[in-house]
């Protein structure tokens, strides 16, 4: 199952500063981590909302509006992005944990996000067997 | 946290960490089974202690820890003490001389290589590297290896169990083989990757024919193997070819379980991030030499479908080329079958048939069902109907899948309604 990571902006992200070598180190480290667990498929970084677009449309089937940026309310503009494929929920989360805070000064902020995957559906009962399998385990191991 | 979200979120990090840990400590103590053993050690202590402290912030260095002091321990005992420092002491300098693989990088990097090197050494047989593979380096319990192979839990667990046996009684070294050896080697290593993936792809026998878990699981090594061994032309290639068939996994069957195929698939639907990076791993196995082997002309291949918008757009001309390619590169009649297929696309399926016709008679095809298929597939297509139906109801027969089975039927039962319209 596949993941999305999102990193929202916050005032620096959106005002164009660049990260601290130290975050840059550590973003590096991270992905380095990712890539040899071989889970990592993609991860980006956005410009600020200066340079975006925003398409809406206020009215159903009529024309779209476009908005240039920058964009206020930081919280809701994403600064980057990382996708990965993960066996499980919880290894998603444990991987989201291990990034490192985003921006610092309080105001990072990771989402977590499931990507619909066709075959889930049809994998369903497999997914929800494999799951108890598992559980069963980790029990097993815990008595031993 | 709930007690079995917290033994699930244990469990993703055994997964995380488990290849590492094992590698790390067969490097240790020189033996996967006891690694292992001690690495299940390290996991039931955190199960313990995490539940009262909470999970660390940081739980791979922790069950290395744990798990290192148990070896220590565990040598420390040990009647062949002696002997195992002498060991150590040995491989230790054995190892950090750069002239085994200047293309690796990081102490965990190396150890993993390794790992991968033992769990796939041919001293094994095939079936047990693949077992011993998805066990200890993918952290799949054997109830999982039982299932995705449909055979029995007990036969896995021997098989690792005898696996793990063979490789210490023929003290098989923890180590990457040197240059020479080393291509051999890969190729064996590459093999059970591929073999892991095809039999998610296409399963060979029963009721489902995609396993997306194995295929998963050798596309994850992959991956990991690139990352490892960035040099290797071939590794490239065969993560290529993967990830450019995963592309398709969703396409390759309906709702009902039936197999689609290739020409008939929804190309909406394939997947364009993983062609995205099958293209981007050929590229970088076309950039480290100009002769492609089996695995990225394969690739080459498969790029040309993913490339191509629609049948008509398949550039089947330069599918016939690669197919000729890798003729000379691995020669073998199920590769002469393809290219068969390939040349009917790209100069009519009368050039096809007359491969196809010269196959027919080796006997060592004799059994496989997509002779007859395609044998079928093109005197449809120069209206010989009657054999047509008669190679489709063959190739049925011969098929142990299911599913195929079905889909073949069906096709020559077109055949016999198109004749009574």
């Amino acid at each position: 199952m596949r993941f999305m990571m999102i990193v929202k902006a916050t005032t620096d992200s959106e005002a164009g500063v660049m990260p601290s070598q130290e975050l840059i180190d550590a973003m590096q480290k991270y992905n380095e981590e990712l890539v040899k667990a071989g889970v990592l498929l993609a991860a980006d970084g956005l410009q600020p909302s200066t340079n975006a677009i925003r398409i809406s449309y206020p009215e159903p089937g009529g024309k779209p509006k476009m908005m240039d940026g920058p964009f206020t309310e930081a919280k809701e503009i994403i600064a980057g992005y990382t996708l990965i494929e993960v066996k499980s929920r919880e290894e998603a989360i444990e991987w989201a944990l291990r990034m490192p805070d985003p921006h610092g000064f309080g105001q990072g902020e990771i989402e977590l996000r499931q990507v619909f995957e066709v075959e889930d559906l049809m994998e369903n009962t497999e997914t929800l067997a494999k799951e108890t399998a598992l559980r069963k385990q980790v029990h097993e191991q815990h008595k031993s | 946290m709930s007690s079995s979200q917290a033994h699930r979120t244990i469990d993703a990090i055994w997964r995380m960490e488990s290849a590492k840990l094992i590698a790390g400590l067969t490097r240790m103590v020189r033996d996967v089974g006891l690694a292992e053993d001690l690495a299940q050690d390290a996991l039931v202590i955190a199960l313990e202690r995490w539940a009262e402290t909470g999970i660390p912030d940081n739980p791979g260095a922790w069950l290395m820890t744990t798990a290192k002091r148990r070896a220590i321990d565990f040598i420390r005992r040990s009647k062949l003490r002696d002997q195992k420092y002498v060991e150590i002491g040995h491989s230790i300098n054995l190892y950090t001389e750069d002239d085994v693989d200047q293309t690796l990088d990081g102490e965990i990097g190396d150890d993993l290589l390794r790992l991968i090197f033992m769990t796939c050494h041919p001293v094994l047989s095939q079936d047990a590297r693949v077992a011993l593979t998805l066990r200890l380096l993918c952290g799949l319990t054997t109830d999982e290896i039982a299932r995705s192979f449909l055979v029995a839990e007990s036969t896995v667990a021997q098989r690792i169990v005898r696996a793990k046996r063979t490789l210490s009684a023929e003290k098989i070294p923890f180590e990457v083989p040197a240059r020479e050896e080393m291509k051999d080697r890969m190729s064996a290593v590459l093999e059970v990757i591929y073999l892991m993936f095809n039999e998610g792809y296409s399963a060979t026998s029963g009721d489902h024919w995609i396993r997306p878990l194995l295929c998963q699981e050798a596309l994850r090594l992959g991956r990991i193997l690139a990352e490892i061994t960035p040099h290797e032309q071939e590794v490239h290639g065969l993560v290529a070819l993967m990830e450019i068939q995963a592309s398709r996994l969703k396409t390759r069957v309906n709702a009902k379980g039936e197999p689609i195929l290739l020409m008939d698939q929804n190309r909406a639907k394939w997947d364009q991030l993983l062609i995205h990076r099958g293209l981007a791993a050929l590229d970088r196995s076309r950039k480290l030499g100009q002769t492609l082997g089996p695995y990225s002309l394969q690739a080459a291949i498969s790029a040309c479908h993913a490339k191509a918008r629609s049948e008509a757009e398949t550039d089947w001309i330069r599918i016939a080329a690669l197919y000729e390619a890798l003729a000379r590169a691995t020669p073998s009649l199920i590769v002469e079958l393809n290219r068969a297929v390939a040349i009917s696309m790209a100069f009519g399926p009368a050039f096809g048939l007359q491969i196809v016709d010269e196959l027919n008679i080796e006997p060592s095809l004799q059994g496989y069902h997509l002779l007859p298929s395609v044998r079928g597939d093109l005197l449809a297509k120069v209206g010989r109907h009657d054999e047509a139906r008669t190679e489709f109801e063959r190739a049925a027969s011969m098929t142990q899948n299911t599913r195929e089975r079905e889909l073949l039927f069906q096709r020559a039962a077109n055949l016999r309604v198109d004749r009574s319209t």
